[in-house]
């Protein structure tokens, strides 16, 4: 009898517990331990007790509110960003699409807090544009200050997260929906708003409940800003300063998760059974247009006034690794090419371990990625789908949450073998990475699998090869290029990972780029170093963007070229 | 409600160098129900649209009532459109979907209840106003799209290939419901189909399309009968055609040499067509089919054959039979007892003249 009718195929259970078994020690248990910490005494009883006290403490209570109003207020800008774009690629036909669908990554390519500095030096007080506005018309707006700040800076940052999912949203609406609206007497703003937009609802929420998770657990941004009367500065703050035993630091990360939890809960029930995608074989989607004039004239003023926007971090990070001395002034007063100097010789190290721990991290993702595709897609193993939704829970799992989690269940573990504490190694930080970004690899590789017709494994099987040959010959060769993407995608978004990576770099030499960038900047003379680092970072998430859009792009022809022979 | 005709004037339309319609004319009289009818990519759905306002055309006229409306926008037409696949916004309820054209219109909540209601009823549907088109059948969806479309009560309804979703057997009662419905509203009605069996159960009129050009307009007995050219005549109805050139013409008929059959003397006097070279073309019903060798009847044109294939349909056998170098299909009315012809055997098929059309080759 063949392993494939076998209900319990051993080496197949084999590799499912070991999965189980990664996924139970280094995400499970020790988000488990921050809950049960919260709920419990000293002496291990049940208790309620630890939230009483967080909401009598004003700063505490203050800075839940502010966490909801910040994310909140963070999903309404991006969403006006985004909507407009996403309807203005997808309705009309002109060259500007193509810088649409550019800008909707650029934001993605750096982390918020490098831009948050940027930001500051060109919107705040006494930034470029205020000292302008000042010298001109004797005005200053507020953009950067405090909360403000945070705002402005995470829904430059997320809005593409809206515009991506909304604008695939829209190109799956069957164009005869929106003519059978028009044909009803229908037109314009009430078209949109009736027809074309509830249509496209899913594809908004699933970005706007993205984005509200995003901001609510980001830490980098606030800290950078000064900011800390909000949730994530102050589980930092209770964790480092008041010590890892403080329950209130376990209150915030379980308020975090839950309301992480929520976000996506709700974002998810709403789209129970609401597949607006209606778009038919052969039917065509929203016919597009071409734009008047003065429509035009609108169209590219409003993106290029996003663009640059959505560029000014960018270029503000640029001016700034090449400035002497710039503050007080619209512009640097001079420029230099000595801070890359400086990075290159000082700060190699943490280039290396950037490449070292998301490496690694990445690489465990992929491997774990695509045994639980298989095991989900292709086996009757019982309980295959925890596997999946353990693994994806890591999404609604803040950085620093995980970190706290990390720090309190390896207290005084050793490694095997030394009396080396695991939690002072860079091992944890490369662990941390690859449970944050496993959910990012997973769906890479359930889709990379999804694609590929099981006649092709039932062929190899049929011509007498077993099961770990099949996977061996012909999945993983023909997964290839998903596995890549996925490496891909949770490299590039472990490098800019910093909220984790505060809390466990515990040496300076185990430092990676994220949190030289986050350190330098903690000082004036250190923004021009931090800044050249954080160039060199964008360099480097810009190439592995590119690269798996290649990679991508490459598999789902190949693919296609399949899916064409079998209809023929 | 006032009965409007729709005329389409020298209408154009092409998409770069490839014209879609050429030099389109037809006037559809008011109340008519008319059918466009052509293979796939005839143009037939692209001049629905036209009508709706999704297309526009190059060159040319579209009146309706008299007026031309080719300026007007589609959501000022008033023509109501039918999609083929409905069309119906998954995210409304049953009520909602009935209900938009009318809110659009702004009018009062009154009166939108009671003409949801009244159009619901209309199409049977009064129970299932709370439901989401996900949670209905194809022929109830079928039934929505049509309320939402006439509840409006458009001067002109357009059907584009509404029965092609659904099965067999439903498609002929929908068929039956569409035309009844039609009749009571006495609402102009323009249905697009390929599917030549439904233009002709359900049209007044209709026009065959072919390659962006209306090939004939007519009534369906009209085009069944007496199809102008060869493309009308297969694709509306099967047909025999049998192609030779003109041996002689006078006041007795026509005789043709058909290909790989020899001469063929046809005693058709009317409406013959110019050319060296002509077809003969008859129904297959038309065809008598009887054994080699009998009494053969003079007033029927004979041609010698062998049965080379039968197909048994119930009320008739159809046989196709070899004729020279020629295949030629004759049907036969099946009634209990009586013998069909074997396969191999040889037959005499007799053309009645009065039955037979000559077409330009």
């Amino acid at each position: 009898m063949s392993t494939h009718n076998m209900k319990f195929p051993p080496g197949l259970m084999l590799v499912a517990l070991g999965v189980l078994g990664f996924l139970l020690l280094f995400l499970a248990i020790p988000v488990g331990n921050v809950f049960y910490t919260a709920f419990s005494n000293a002496d291990g009883s049940f208790t309620m007790g630890h939230f009483g006290s967080f909401f009598q403490q004003p700063l505490l209570k203050e800075s839940f509110f502010n966490s909801l109003y910040v994310s909140v207020m963070s999903v309404i800008f991006a969403s006006l960003i985004a909507i407009p774009l996403a309807y203005l690629t997808v309705r009309f036909r002109f060259r500007g699409a193509l810088i649409i669908q550019t800008l909707g990554v650029l934001p993605l390519i750096m982390p918020p807090f490098v831009g948050a500095v940027a930001l500051q030096l060109l919107f705040g007080t006494s930034g470029t544009v205020n000292l302008l506005l000042q010298d001109w018309f004797d005005v200053s707006i507020p953009i950067m200050d405090g909360l403000n700040g945070v705002i402005f800076v995470e829904s430059l940052h997320y809005f593409p997260f809206i515009l991506l999912n909304l604008t695939v949203a829209m190109r799956n609406i069957d164009g005869a929906m929106e003519e059978a609206a028009l044909n009803l007497g229908s037109r314009g703003w009430r078209l949109f708003r009736r027809i074309i937009f509830p249509l496209a609802l899913p594809g908004y929420i699933a970005g706007a409940s993205l984005v509200f998770v995003k901001v609510f657990d980001d830490l980098g941004t606030p800290l950078v800003l000064g900011i800390t009367n909000m949730l994530a500065p102050q589980a930092y703050l209770r964790i480092t300063q008041v010590g890892i035993d403080d329950p209130l630091g376990y209150v915030i990360s379980v308020l975090m998760i839950v309301f992480s939890i929520l976000a996506l809960w709700l974002s998810a029930s709403v789209l129970r059974n609401k597949d607006y995608s209606t778009l038919q074989k052969g039917g065509s989607s929203i016919q597009q247009r071409k734009l008047g004039r003065w429509e035009s004239v609108l169209a590219y003023a409003w993106i290029a006034f996003v663009l640059l926007l959505v560029l000014s971090p960018h270029i503000g990070v640029l001016l700034l690794s090449f400035a002497t001395v710039w503050s007080y002034a619209p512009l640097p007063d001079g420029y230099t090419l000595s801070h890359y100097a400086a990075v290159f010789s000082n700060s190699h190290d943490m280039m290396i371990n950037t490449l070292l721990y998301c490496g690694l991290a990445a690489g465990i993702d992929v491997i774990l990625g695509t045994a639980i595709a298989y095991l989900i897609l292709r086996t009757r193993i019982p309980a295959r789908r925890w596997l999946d939704w353990l693994a994806s829970a890591a999404l609604a799992v803040p950085g620093i949450v995980l970190a706290i989690g990390y720090l309190r269940t390896f207290r005084g573990v050793e490694l095997p073998g030394t009396d080396t504490v695991l939690t002072s190694t860079w091992i944890v930080i490369m662990l941390a990475y690859s449970v944050r970004r496993l959910p990012y690899a997973l769906r890479a590789c359930v889709a990379a699998l999804q694609q590929i017709n099981v006649s092709l494994e039932e062929a190899a099987a049929s011509v007498g090869a077993r099961r770990h040959r099949i996977i061996r010959r012909v999945v993983v060769p023909l997964m290839a290029g998903g596995m890549l993407a996925g490496f891909v995608t949770s490299f590039i978004t472990a490098a800019v990972e910093l909220s984790a990576t505060i809390m466990l770099v515990s040496r300076d030499s185990d430092a990676p780029m994220s949190y030289g960038i986050y350190l330098f900047m903690q000082s004036a003379s250190g923004r021009g170093p931090g800044a050249a680092l954080g160039v060199l970072a964008i360099v480097v998430v810009a190439i592995g963007t590119y690269a798996s859009h290649l990679i991508v792009e490459r598999a789902s022809r190949r693919t296609r070229s399949l899916h064409a022979i079998e209809q023929e | 409600m006032k009965k409007v005709s729709v005329e389409c004037r020298d209408i154009r339309l092409s998409y770069g160098d490839t014209e879609v319609l050429k030099n389109i004319n037809i006037l559809i009289e008011p109340g008519e129900f008319f059918a466009l009818l052509g293979p796939s990519g005839s143009g037939k759905s692209t001049l629905l649209r036209l009508i709706a306002g999704f297309n526009q055309h190059n060159a040319g006229q579209l009146l309706v009532d008299g007026k031309d409306i080719s300026a007007i926008p589609p959501h000022r037409r008033n023509i109501g459109m039918v999609f083929q696949s409905y069309a119906l916004w998954p995210h409304m309820t049953v009520w909602d979907n009935v209900a938009f054209g009318l809110v659009e219109r702004r009018l009062p909540r009154a009166e939108v209840r009671e003409r949801v209601e009244a159009a619901l009823a209309l199409v049977g549907l009064s129970t299932f106003a709370r439901r989401r088109p996900n949670e209905l059948s194809g022929g109830q969806q079928q039934r929505v799209a049509l309320a939402r479309t006439i509840v409006i009560e458009p001067q002109v309804l357009l059907l584009d290939e509404p029965l092609s979703n659904l099965d067999k057997k439903l498609r002929v009662q929908m068929r039956r419901e569409l035309l009844s419905l039609q009749r009571r509203l006495g609402i102009t009605t323009i249905f697009v189909t390929h599917d030549q069996e439904e233009a002709m159960t359900t049209a007044d009129r209709m026009a065959v399309l072919d390659k962006g050009v209306v090939q004939q307009t007519g009534s369906p007995a009209t085009l069944f009968d007496f199809p102008a050219n060869r493309f009308v005549a297969n694709f509306v109805g099967t047909m025999n055609v049998l192609e030779g050139a003109v041996r002689t013409r006078n006041y007795s008929g026509v005789t043709l040499s058909v290909d790989g059959v020899g001469d063929l003397a046809i005693p058709v006097h009317d409406d013959i067509p110019q050319g060296d070279r002509l077809a003969a073309s008859f129904r297959p019903h038309s065809v008598r089919i009887d054994a080699a060798g009998g009494n053969a009847d003079a007033h029927y044109v004979w041609l010698p054959g062998v049965v080379e294939e039968r197909e048994f349909l119930g009320e008739f056998v159809r046989y196709a039979v070899r004729v020279g170098e020629q295949r030629v299909t004759a049907d036969q009315s099946h009634f209990a007892g009586l013998s069909q012809f074997q396969i191999g055997a040889p037959v005499a098929l007799g053309l009645e003249p009065s039955q037979i059309r000559l077409l330009s080759a």
